[in-house]
């Protein structure tokens, strides 16, 4: 067992956990947590990506012991007072998303991407999310919602 | 998956001291993480070396390009010194699987495993590198020993990579679709004296072409390869590419390598 300290979301947070303990199971079964996804466990899909200290990277890939004493953000601190964040608003204008499975893992990859680079072309998205798999929407209307937010944020 | 102690060491000393026949270092943990949960591999120490502040870093001098063992992908890629130094190596790093891995997986990380499609030991051995570790430095063309096998001894601890800066290079990857891992990758060197054409993905390790290398040492161009024959008869088959066809993507590829040089 050890001992970690965190911020989540802008919480300070304090646990025991056992040294194996994977970061995607600690946010959704020790914090509840459950917007971060899982689909393939081994670091291939993309849809449990969260910030780590505003990088994005796969929590189903990383130990919770590992980010001891960083600041994490998942899909549930993008939206502020109710509102949601301009990337979310643009998911939903544009129809970027069906059964929604990849989304809090594409969301967080994109916010990441506009952090790198305000005015991405649709060659660059598609490129910065080579590491994020939709098996529903054809990713056209990805690409589009993560333009108008690029043009909002 | 199966427990085990993680350990944070504070310098290369701690690690190797911590480190024993089943334990593992974690680096990024891009490769480590997915086999334990897999279970093609258990430990019963993870030694966790991103905390030893001297292991990460990039320096650059007149001849050569030194890369700290845990500097992550992302760094290499965008670092205006190395993209001015060896813009190749740069352009590799960048290429490597996709933004969240660049943003764990690190150099160190990437040539220990020695995974047979992995992009790095392609540009350790086409830029002579030498791998510094805590206790020797060892020639790339001696580290590299087999399919996920090199000479690291156990609980030896790559600290950098030294590269050669040579006069001209590129990398070319034909990447797996899925995993972005080489199908096959041609690193081309031209240095002063020679020309290396080191291939990854195409065989169980990575390797210098001598054929290749040789001609184009003796005519820089195209035309010295148009009409090499490509010996296939030991490289990898499987669902993704026959033998024969990664045969002809390294000509392929190196023919891309030297147009883009
Ligand atoms: C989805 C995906 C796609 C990928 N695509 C590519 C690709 O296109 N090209 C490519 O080249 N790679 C690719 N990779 C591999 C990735 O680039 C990492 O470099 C690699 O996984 C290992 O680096 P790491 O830092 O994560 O090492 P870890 O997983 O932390 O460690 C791996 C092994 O190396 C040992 N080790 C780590 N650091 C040291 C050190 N300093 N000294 C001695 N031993 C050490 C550990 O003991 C362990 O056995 C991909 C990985 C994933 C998950
Ligand atoms: S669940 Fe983490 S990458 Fe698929
Ligand atoms: S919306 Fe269903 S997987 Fe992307």
């Amino acid at each position: 067992m050890q001992k970690i300290n965190l911020e989540v979301n802008g919480k300070k947070i304090s646990k025991e956990v056992p040294d194996h303990t994977i970061l995607s199971n600690f946010l959704r079964d020790h914090l509840n947590l459950t917007g971060t996804h899982v689909g393939c466990d081994t670091s291939q899909c993309g849809a449990c990506v969260i910030h780590v200290d505003g990088k994005s990277i796969k929590s189903c890939s990383t130990l919770a012991v590992d980010v001891n004493n960083s600041k994490i953000t998942t899909i549930e601190g993008l939206a502020k007072n109710g509102e949601m964040h301009p990337m979310q608003e643009a998911f939903k204008k544009m129809h970027g998303l069906q059964c929604g499975f990849c989304t809090p893992g594409m969301v967080m990859s994109a916010v990441d991407l506009l952090k790198n680079k305000k005015n991405p072309t649709d060659q660059e998205i598609r490129k910065w999310l080579e590491g994020n798999i939709c098996r529903c929407t054809g990713y056209q209307n990805i690409v589009a919602a993560v333009k108008e937010a690029a043009s909002k944020l | 998956m199966k427990t085990f102690n993680y350990h944070v060491a504070k310098d290369s000393k701690e690690a190797s001291k911590l480190s024993s026949s089943n334990s593992a270092f974690l680096a990024g943990g891009m490769t480590s993480i997915p086999s334990l949960k897999l279970g093609l591999a258990t430990y019963k120490d993870i030694i966790d070396i991103k905390h030893i502040k001297k292991l990460s870093g990039i320096k650059v001098s007149n001849k050569t390009v030194t890369i700290g063992a845990t500097t992550k992908h992302a760094e290499v890629a965008s670092s205006k010194e190395v993209q001015k130094a060896i813009p190749s190596l740069a352009k590799l790093a960048g290429g490597i699987g996709d933004a969240q891995v660049r943003n764990r997986g690190t150099v160190g990380g990437s040539i220990a495993n020695n995974d047979p499609s992995a992009c790095y030991p392609s540009a350790c051995m086409a830029l002579n590198a030498i791998i510094h570790t805590n206790e020797r430095k060892i020639e790339a063309s001696k580290f590299f020993k087999g399919m996920f096998e090199t000479a690291l001894k156990k609980g030896e601890l790559i600290e950098s990579v030294e590269f050669q800066i040579p006069e001209k290079s590129n990398y070319q990857k034909h990447p797996n679709p899925a995993s972005r891992y080489a199908i096959v990758g041609v690193y081309l060197a031209k240095h002063k004296k020679e020309v290396n054409v080191a291939i990854t993905g195409a065989k169980a390790s990575v390797y210098v072409d001598k054929d290749i290398s040789k001609a184009l040492s003796n005519n820089f161009s195209i035309s010295a390869i148009n009409n090499m024959k490509i010996n296939s008869s030991e490289m990898n088959s499987d669902i993704h590419a026959s033998g024969e066809y990664r045969g002809s993507l390294v000509l392929t590829y190196t023919k891309k390598a030297i147009e883009a040089c």
